[in-house]
């Protein structure tokens, strides 16, 4: 009987995902599981090939979990978040302004120049604009589009606004609460030098979305994965480069925010058509 | 909110080093344990969490109504404790009990430092603690860079003396040949520096210190040959065959034996012979200088052979091959550059009357001598009977080194 197999989708927003996934790869196979992956070079195009039941698994940006929930479910069928990593839970974003700024409250944010990361980025842009609209509160956005069709996942967009606020070319910058610290250390923002003035709700990141969560090949992928140790010197690596300690199940509660956001902006459609106008992979 | 360890970080933020208090408190609890971290820095209640998630680390919140300075509790995970789970010591941090044959995991890791599982095979092909170590190598390294001088200081450059254009041509083609042979002094041990296992780093210090001694050794004899003049001397093409056949031996110790023991020892008495002949005080002081160097380097050598041949009964064979195998590369060759000779004659003759060269010629003839002499004794040494000693010492290279 042939083993259990998975076509895995991974997004190449770094050549480190090479690494990762044949280190991976051929960590699953040791244990008996036929996995493969393929790379794409845009979140839109792995989505699609998932619910056209190209690929099985897609490891997929919390933008991308949305849409393929969205047209999987315009053509009647589903995806199930199968894991996600330990670091996907439970983030927030924080929109930042530099010390000296007479900004000391949301409510004093309208009109001014408000940088973002790229169109697509949840973290940096979608979350943390539906949050400060949600607040009743309207500000110039001035994007940083770099790295789009990879849902923020280049840090380069944040990082550019970062240093546009260091420059007192914007009033304001928005980023995920581990880049602002980040930053913050490596010094792109001065360590005294930023007040945050908003932080968004919890939400969580990336999972891995499969297409039939019963199968043996997926069943079996998910207990590999959760079964994964950071005790263990060969994944280790991996898992330091991928950035996690563990994989945890995959929950889907934590995606309303950005729900609301991509709905309010018009980024997909209902269906999980793209819609935004200035998005072009 | 019950805790088992509370810190307070004052002021402090995770821009100006909060983690580290975080994590002297996390040190030392199990897995589950939770710390109570307060604080006054604006951006700790986003930091914290942040810096906790990368970690493997849970946060639990206070109670919205808690008016205290607590930020968080950071409950403990297990990631910290995971990634030290398999980890070794490279062996014992001294010398005095190392291991015989050092893994390739080892590698790269200080000696006797934790090492995390996982990491490169660094593969060092001499790894054999019989091959390289000798137990004196520890003393000697710290000799060795405790006696490191400095060129510019430690000769007398400025000197006003003055030689006859003959006597200072002797002295240009002598050095020329010098820093012929220091260059291969050089480029033979820095060959096999790369090789050694690290886990016998006194061996690797040592070397590193023997191929900057030749670095200096080259740059006093080649600025003592371009001290009067612009040009250097000759080189001979048999000169640098013998050379050659130094270099291209890839065997630690056979290397080892007909550089150190057989060259190098032969230098020593060369190196003497220049001082008590030099023609001047640059000469004469570079000399001596280069034979203290010189001394060590035998030193060494010896000592790692005299351990090997005790454990390899095979190793004299061996020795032996290779000086068979040089002498033959050899046979066709003229040896000693006739212009080295002419000229070390020219320095013990200090002079041109007949008598003079005469006398020159002797002392040639007697360091000659004593250099057989010496090379017999080392061989000796190592274990070869005295008849052997002294019919494998006439085949070593006419070229000295």
């Amino acid at each position: 009987m042939a083993a259990p197999s998975v076509l895995m989708g991974a997004v190449a927003y770094d050549p480190k995902v090479v690494t990762i996934w044949e280190g991976f790869r051929g960590w699953l196979r040791d244990h008996g599981l036929d996995f493969d992956f393929v790379l794409y070079s845009h979140y839109e195009r792995q989505v699609e090939d998932l619910v056209a039941g190209r690929i099985d698994a897609a490891w997929n940006s919390p933008l991308a979990w949305l849409r393929a929930e969205r047209l999987a479910t315009a053509r009647g069928g589903s995806v199930q978040a199968l894991t996600m990593r330990d670091t996907d839970r439970d983030l927030t974003s924080v929109v930042v302004v530099r010390a000296d700024s007479p900004v000391h409250r949301v409510e004093d944010l309208p009109g001014r120049v408000v940088a973002t990361g790229a169109v697509d980025s949840p973290q940096a842009t979608l979350i943390p604009l539906g949050h400060l609209a949600a607040a009743g509160v309207r500000v110039d956005v001035r994007r940083f589009d770099v790295g789009v069709g990879l849902h923020g996942d280049h840090v380069g967009g944040e990082r550019d606004a970062a240093r546009a606020l260091a420059a007192g070319e914007v009033d304001a910058a928005c980023m995920i609460d581990a880049n602002h610290l980040m930053f913050v250390q490596e010094g792109t923002l001065p360590s005294e030098g930023t007040r945050i003035v908003a932080q968004t709700g919890r939400y969580d990141h990336c999972n891995m979305t499969v297409r039939e969560p019963a199968s043996d090949g997926v069943q079996l992928f998910g207990t590999l994965l959760r079964g994964m140790s950071y005790a263990d010197p060969q994944v280790r690596p991996l898992l330091d480069l991928e950035g996690l300690t563990a994989w945890q199940d995959g929950r889907t509660t934590g995606y309303d925010a950005l729900a609301e956001a991509v709905d309010a902006s018009g980024f997909y459609a209902a269906d999980g058509r793209v819609t935004a106008a200035d998005y072009r992979p | 909110m019950t805790a088992d360890v509370e810190i307070d970080l004052g002021g402090l933020g995770f821009g100006s080093g909060a983690h580290l208090l975080v994590q002297r408190a996390l040190a030392g609890l199990p897995p589950g344990a939770r710390v109570a971290v307060s604080g006054t820095d604006a951006a700790l209640g986003v930091h914290l969490p942040a810096w906790c998630r990368n970690r493997g680390h849970r946060v639990e919140w206070p109670d919205p109504a808690d008016r205290s300075r607590l930020v968080a509790v950071v409950v403990r995970g297990a990631a910290d404790d995971d990634r030290w789970f398999g980890a070794e010591r490279a062996g014992p941090a001294l010398p005095s009990a190392l291991s015989s044959r050092p893994p390739p995991r080892w590698g790269l890791g200080a000696r006797g430092a934790l090492l995390e599982a996982g990491g490169p095979e660094a593969r060092f092909d001499l790894d054999d603690r019989d091959l390289v170590w000798a137990d004196i190598a520890p003393a000697l390294y710290a000799q060795a860079a405790a006696r490191q001088w400095d060129p510019q200081t430690a000769v007398p450059w400025d000197d006003t003396f003055a030689l006859p254009p003959d006597v200072e041509a002797a002295v240009v083609q002598i050095m020329t040949y010098l820093v012929e042979n220091e260059q291969a002094a050089l480029v033979v041990p820095a060959r096999f520096i790369g090789r050694i296992h690290p886990h016998f780093r006194e061996v690797m210090q040592f070397l590193a210190v023997q191929v900057a001694d030749e670095a200096r050794h080259m740059e006093v004899f080649s600025r003592r040959a371009l001290l009067r003049g612009a040009e250097l001397g000759t080189s001979s093409a048999g000169g640098r065959q013998s050379l050659f056949t130094l270099v291209a031996e890839s065997d630690f110790a056979l290397a080892s034996f007909l550089l150190s023991v057989l060259g190098e020892g032969s230098f020593v008495d060369l190196l003497g012979f220049l001082v008590r002949h030099a023609p001047d005080p640059v000469t004469r002081r570079i000399c001596w200088l280069a034979m203290q160097d010189e001394r060590r380097h035998v030193v060494f050598g010896m000592a790692h052979l005299e351990h090997q041949a005790t454990v390899d009964p095979l190793l004299r064979d061996r020795l032996r091959a290779a000086i068979h195998r040089r002498h033959d590369a050899l046979a066709d060759t003229a040896g000693l550059n006739a212009d080295v000779f002419d000229a070390l004659v020219v320095l013990a003759a200090g002079g041109w009357d007949p008598d003079d060269v005469a006398a020159g010629f002797d002392h040639v003839r007697a360091l000659q001598q004593a250099m057989d002499q010496g090379r017999q004794r080392r061989l000796v040494r190592l274990g070869f009977r005295p008849d052997e000693a002294a019919a494998l010492s006439a085949l070593h290279t006419r070229n000295f080194m």
